[in-house]
Parts: structure tokens; sequence; C-alpha cells
């Protein structure tokens, strides 16, 4: 069983919604990085998704782009969220990309290291489903997670529900990352349709900042994941301060 | 030949569809739309009478003596998308996808601009057919565009700077295709070239192909004969594709696409992806694309704004890869003598975008064989150029 079935697994016994906590890997710098995945991990945070950065992330909004284009001009590379993931244990670890990186990198290479480094799974942003089959049979043993969204058809949660190994990612809102006050009414419908169509875990992201949010999903979702209020916390400040920022949005949310 | 995309949106290895989840949905129903509008007569009627009273087609062919016998010892001629409204050729597209979104009841409509051109003829094709229009674009193009800007506010349309990356055109297209995942319900997003997940290039080059069918049907009129050579420069593509794309049946006419050769071959420093770029993903789909070793997205140069950008449609990667189609690229420097040379010889003052497919005429010309035939698309004219290479005297 790998860590990430053996993390819902563990939720499922507990009754208790997960959370999954976003990082943007060296932003500020990859040394500081391993140190907020330490005090994400010690507030709460059940897995983490490491973010690769990429010069043109479509699917993100302004506050991860931004932590984006800091961790380029610093000098992060695709290595160096190895080698974080290599000073990390205990947590499972979700890469998080766009294709271009990976597909330059090499996916057969890139799983190897990946795996090789604890990492347990990939989500690529910009991969739908339907142009996967090869993309994963390149990436062998290691896990793939796909997106789904309240535009998303029957026929696409079906296929996403096949594609996606250890869960699904559902995009709560049609908008992008970025934390929001309140959570869209329509989506928590939406969302509960989903999940009946589905029999892998979901976890619920793009827009959670509050404990009210993390209330209002708890019995619907598997687990839900927090990233531009984390990634925003880590930019507002020094980078000495940023592990405790980052623990308390955790925190906030959980209300623990 | 089997048309091409395929039913997944491939020209062969290249195209597809990479982008979230959350757009999925609207392509499809982009997609649908458009296959049944494309043999809807009422849709045909209503697109064919803006395109004869409105934009001003068919655009003419003008026979360009002078600056000809500077390249060669051949018949040129200019297809004059110039001449069209607005002064390019992407009002032809513009006001395609504007007729399907108020089809599809989207009273909303997006662009992405990079020269101001294709947020011109968005905003020209809002204007006239009432739609709300919003145009992203890098504040460096605005910078260097001032006047696209000013048009296009005059036009109705609010410009929305993108101060992200590089601020040119692939960090407004980002802004765009956001805008569009945010409001996928309400908004049509006008991409303006063959670029972009399917159906886009699709789409786009059906849309400007009017300018190939247009080009052949003049030229045998005026010479009996089909072109031996068609040239147009390329940046996302949708010119070229514009006027290659009925020629392609006909193995006789070599076909020739000319990209930016900017300052010189470093990376950086021009908009040459055949010669300086690898396979990649960018802006949702698969081409080549200009990158790092790392796969991230590189800066490019160009003089001409309109041809700044890091990939190429995925039709041309598929037709550089057959050999049927051939790419160059033109330096800066040559792109402007072009520019120069056509204006003083001929009194057409063309875009620098078209001046580059001069610009290799100028240079590479003797090469091409005794009274043949040659079209060279002339995609825009060079007014809104003119602040720019003042800038540079």
């Amino acid at each position: 069983m790998s860590r990430v079935n053996s993390l819902f697994a563990r939720l499922r016994k507990e009754r208790r919604c997960g959370l999954i906590a976003y990082i943007t890997c060296g932003d500020p710098d990859s040394q500081t990085t391993v140190r907020i995945i330490e005090a994400l991990k010690d507030a709460g945070a059940d897995a983490i998704e490491l973010g690769i950065p990429f010069s043109d992330p479509i699917a993100d909004g302004p506050v991860i782009q931004a932590a984006s284009q800091r961790a380029l001009a610093n000098g992060t590379k695709i290595d160096d969220v190895f080698a974080i993931a290599r000073q990390i244990s205990d947590v499972p670890l979700i890469a998080f990309s766009y294709l271009n990186p990976i597909l330059r990198f090499g996916f057969e290479r890139f799983a190897k290291r990946a795996l090789s480094e604890g990492i347990d799974s990939v989500l690529i942003t910009d991969l739908p489903v339907e142009a996967s089959a090869d993309v994963k049979s390149k990436l062998g043993k290691l896990k793939s997670v796909f997106l789904l969204a309240p535009t998303s058809t029957s026929t696409r949660i079906a296929a996403v529900n096949r594609a996606s190994d250890d869960f699904i990612y559902y995009v709560s809102t049609t908008g992008v990352t970025g934390a929001r006050k309140e959570l869209d009414p329509a989506l928590l419908a939406r969302l509960d349709e989903v999940r009946k169509k589905v029999t892998k875990p979901l976890a619920v992201g793009f827009g959670i900042s509050e404990h009210a949010h993390y209330e209002a999903l708890h019995d619907r979702c598997e687990a839900i994941v927090v990233g531009s209020a984390i990634v925003r916390a880590i930019a507002d400040g020094d980078a000495a301060g940023a592990p405790d920022r980052a623990a308390a949005v955790v925190r906030r949310i959980l209300d623990n | 030949m089997k048309a091409l995309p395929d039913r997944r949106g491939y020209f062969g290895e290249f195209g597809g569809q990479y982008v979230p989840e959350t757009l999925m949905a609207a392509l499809d129903e982009f997609e649908t739309a458009y296959r049944k509008l494309r043999r809807d007569r009422s849709f045909r009627r209503e697109l064919d009478s803006i395109l004869e009273d409105y934009v001003g087609r068919p655009t003419p062919v003008t026979e360009a003596v002078k600056f000809g016998a500077l390249c060669g010892d051949f018949k040129l001629f200019l297809k004059r998308e110039d001449l069209n409204h607005t002064g390019a050729h992407k009002i032809n597209n513009a006001i395609g996808q504007a007729l399907i979104a108020k089809r599809m009841r989207k009273q909303r409509i997006i662009a992405e601009t990079g020269a101001g051109q294709h947020g011109v003829a968005t905003a020209t094709a809002c204007a006239l057919l009432g739609l709300e229009c919003v145009v992203y674009m890098g504040e460096v193009d605005m910078a260097r565009q001032e006047l696209n800007v000013f048009r296009m506010r005059l036009l109705g349309a609010e410009v929305v700077p993108v101060s992200t990356g590089s601020r040119t055109l692939k960090d407004a297209i980002n802004e765009a295709l956001r805008d569009r995942v945010t409001n996928v319900l309400t908004t049509h997003y006008i991409l303006g070239s063959v670029l972009g997940p399917h159906p886009y290039p699709m789409i786009v080059r059906d849309f400007q192909s009017v300018i190939g069918r247009e080009a052949l049907a003049q030229i045998r009129k005026r010479t009996r004969r089909l072109p031996d050579v068609a040239i147009a420069c390329v940046g996302g593509g949708s010119n070229s594709i514009g006027l290659f794309y009925e020629m392609l049946p006909h193995k006789s006419i070599r076909l020739i696409g000319v990209e930016a050769g900017g300052r010189g071959p470093q990376l950086g420093e021009h908009a040459a992806r055949f010669s300086g770029g690898a396979l990649g993903v960018l802006h949702g789909t698969r081409s080549m694309v200009l990158q790092d070793e790392f796969g991230q997205i590189a800066e490019t140069h160009s003089i001409s704004a309109g041809l700044d950008y890091p990939s190429i449609g995925p039709e041309h990667a598929h037709l550089q890869k057959l050999g049927r189609v051939e790419y160059y690229d033109c330096s800066d420097e040559l792109a402007l003598e072009a520019f120069h040379r056509l204006s003083e010889t001929e009194g057409i003052i063309p875009a620098l975008e078209s001046a580059h497919a001069l610009g290799w005429l100028l240079r590479n010309g003797r090469s091409i064989k005794r009274n043949a035939v040659v079209v060279a698309n002339l995609s825009g004219r060079g007014d809104k150029d003119v602040p720019q290479v003042m800038a540079l005297q």
C-alpha cells in the first residue's frame, strides 16, 4: 500500500478530513522550504504538495505565480525539488508541476528520481486525462493524480476516476487558486454530485483559507488542499519567520 | 491527404489540448458550436457579408515590379491584407470568432494582444457586434504600441496591463487563459493566432484560409497559372497558414515561412523556433518551443512585437517535419531594410512582421528561378510601426 493510500485509509478510520498543504519549492529558498514543510507537518498537515516552479503557470493565480517567479529567479531547478524531498520523511509528498519542465527532464528519469527521493505521486496540471496514457506508462511506479472541475462532464469524471491513482484533486471553484472569503454554495452542491460518481478519495482545492471552509467541506470530501493562503503567508515577511507564518495558516484552518 | 487536425486535435505529433481541467468543457463547447456553424448557411452568409461590406474583402493582389527587381528576376505579387479594415489579416479571425461567440450567447469577449493588431481587430469586431471586450496586453508591449492601446480604448474595449513575467505577448496569453478559467461560463476567449489548445489552431486557420483561397484565384486570373512560390512571416503563424492552407495540395508550389531572426542566434535574442527551439508544451499546445535546458520558457526578441513569441502553431511544426513548408529566419536589420525599400519603391509601408518575408526575398531572391510567380503575404500595414522606426533613426 502506498503512503498516500494508507493516509486516506487512516483518515477514513479516524473519520477525519485531511489537510494537504501546497508550497512552491524554492520560495524563498530551498533550505527554508525544508523548514516550512517541517513546520506544516507539526501544525497538522497530512501531506505536502511540492510545487515545481514554472515560468508560465496558467492554472495558478497571482500569489503562486509570483512565488514561482521568485523561486526561478533564485535558480530553483527540479534537482532542488528532489533535494528538498530527500530531507523530508514521514509525510506523503505529491509533486505538483506543469507538463513542460517534466517533459524536458524526461518522464522516465523524473519518475525514477522522484521515487528514489521519496515522492509518492505527481499531479501535472496541464495534462488532461485524454493525453495521459502515454505519460502514465512512462511514469511507471510513480502514481499520478488528475484534476476534476465543476464543469467536468460525466464521461470525463469516469475517465479521471479510472486514471487517477491515489486520489482525485477536485478544483473547488471555476476560479483559479487564490484565497477567497467564502465558498461558492453551488460548488458544494456540485461537489456532492461529483463525489457520488467517483470511487477514489477526493481532495478539494483552490480557494481554501478559513476554518469555516474546512468545516463546510469536512464531511463532503476526504481532504482539503491549502495553497495560496500558505504561499501568501510565506511571502509576507522574512525567511526566518516563514515556517511559523505558514504553520499558523494550517492551525487557523484546522482550528487547533 | 487526410484532413488535420485529427479528432483529438493533433497535427501529427503536434497540437492537442494541454490545459487545466476547468477549461476542457469550454473547449468542447467551442468546438461543437463551430462544427455546427461551419455548415450553417445563415452563419456563412452573415460572415461573408461582413467580410465583404465591412472588412473590405477580397483584398487585392498588387504586382510589386520595382521591389521585385531588387529581389531577383521573378514576378512578385503582394497579397494586400494590409488593406483590410483595421490594417491587418487579424480581423478575418476576430470577426469569425466573435460571430461564434454571439451564437453561443457569450456576451463577454477577452483577447490577448502583442503588437495590438489582434486586440484592435477584436475590439472592432466587438464594437460592431455589440459585445463587451477586455484585452490583455503586456506592459512592455503597451509602451511599444501606445497608439494601438488608445485605439482599442476608442473602440470601447478595456485594456488590462499585464505586469507578470516578461510583460509581453506570452504573459498576456497567461492572463487571458486565467480569466477564461475564472469566467468560463460567460466569456469567450478570442485567441488571435493558430496557437493554443485545440480547436483554436483549426478554427483560426479556417477563418484565415480565405487569404490563400483568394490569392490562388487572383494569381490564376492574372498569370493563368499557379504561383511557384508563396511566402509569409511566421509568428504564431496565422497569416502564413492562411496563405498556405489552400495551396498545400498543390505540390508544385514552394511554401516558405519566415521567422524572426532578431539580433542573433543566442537564446533570448530571436524568435526562431525551428532553429533554436525544442519539442515542448506551452499555452495548451505541443509544438516547437524556445526554452532553457530545464524546460522554462525562454524570453524572445524581435523588432516586431507580432513575431515575438516563444512557440509556433502546431500545424507549422507538422508541416516543417513533413518538409512541405520550408522555414527560414530574417534578422531585425534585414526586415528593417525591407521595410524601407518597399516603402520607397512601391509606396506601401509594410508592417514590420510582414517585412520579414520581404527581407528574406531581398536576401535570397536570386535563388528563385527566372520568371517564377511569387506571392508574398503583406499581412499588415506599417503605420503602427512608424513611431518605432522613427525612434531608431
